[in-house]
């Protein structure tokens, strides 16, 4: 039988205090070779003509990478916006301000990159 | 916000300016630029892919933007930003297992990042061009 200091430990008031922790890590992990993958895309694309660009990432796989990367790095980044602006921004107005900016940021910017991929995959 | 109340007068634990700059700390504010820094990055991803999937009139635009000699230092410096947070976030996921937070050990992680991201960063750009040039 769990005593209440056991069941409490760890949980702390929210009842999922290394939530965020948690998901910075998985995010950070799924992020190494997505984005060594993205520098090969960049830096092998540098001047390359539309049809050759377009070809290479309505590739299937190619697509889908690209979409876990947005995906993984949108959360990713808005966590660590997020922590950096806990930490700096200290007007309680401004703070919030800054949180909600932070994550429509990330949303809107992870959003473009899916939608145009889906655009650039499916053709039109 | 509140300076009137006893609470504000209370004593700070010692900020940023209080220490003599060190490498380990600087690695630490480099982590956050580099990681603020690729948000910047992350539009210039998204205006990328908007004008592939535009067609080719947005696309030839925003192509000579990183054509460009300011385009081609911003790609540079995203891909240097890149590899400085992927090197220091790896530094990050190694301290979660409990290791390498000796002193000697984060001394070589601070340098291994720097020296690390920069020689990475330039050793993708020559294989980038010569790819480029070979083809």
């Amino acid at each position: 039988m769990a005593t209440p200091l056991a069941k409490a430990r760890g949980l702390g008031a929210a009842h999922r205090g290394t939530e965020t922790f948690w998901r910075q890590r998985m995010t950070a992990v799924a992020n190494i070779p997505l984005v060594i993958f993205l520098i090969l895309s960049i830096v092998t694309h540098i001047g390359a003509d539309y049809g050759t660009v377009r070809a290479y990432l309505a590739r299937p796989f190619v697509a889908l990478a690209m979409l876990a990367l947005v995906i993984s790095a949108s959360i990713h980044m808005r966590i660590g916006l997020k922590e950096v602006i806990e930490d700096w921004v200290h007007g309680k107005g401004a703070k919030v301000v800054a949180l909600l900016l932070a994550t429509f940021f990330a949303i809107g910017v992870g959003l473009a990159c899916v939608f145009a991929l889906v655009k650039i995959s499916l053709g039109s | 916000m509140g300076d009137s109340t006893p609470e504000a007068r209370r004593p700070l634990s010692p900020h940023l300016q209080i220490y003599q700059p060190m490498l380990t700390m600087m690695m630490s504010i480099a982590h956050r630029i580099s990681g603020v820094s690729l948000a910047i990055g992350f539009v210039l991803l998204a205006w990328w892919l908007i004008a592939v999937s535009s067609g080719p009139e947005v696309f030839a635009t925003v192509n000579s933007f990183f054509a460009s000699v300011i385009g081609r230092f911003a790609l540079l410096m995203f891909t240097w930003a890149l590899i400085h947070h992927m090197l220091g976030g790896i530094r990050h996921l190694i301290w979660d297992t409990g290791r390498g937070l000796d002193k000697t050990s984060i001394e070589i992680f601070a340098w291994g990042t720097i020296i690390g991201s920069t020689a990475l960063t330039l050793l993708v750009w020559i294989i980038g061009y010569w790819l480029r040039s070979a083809a």
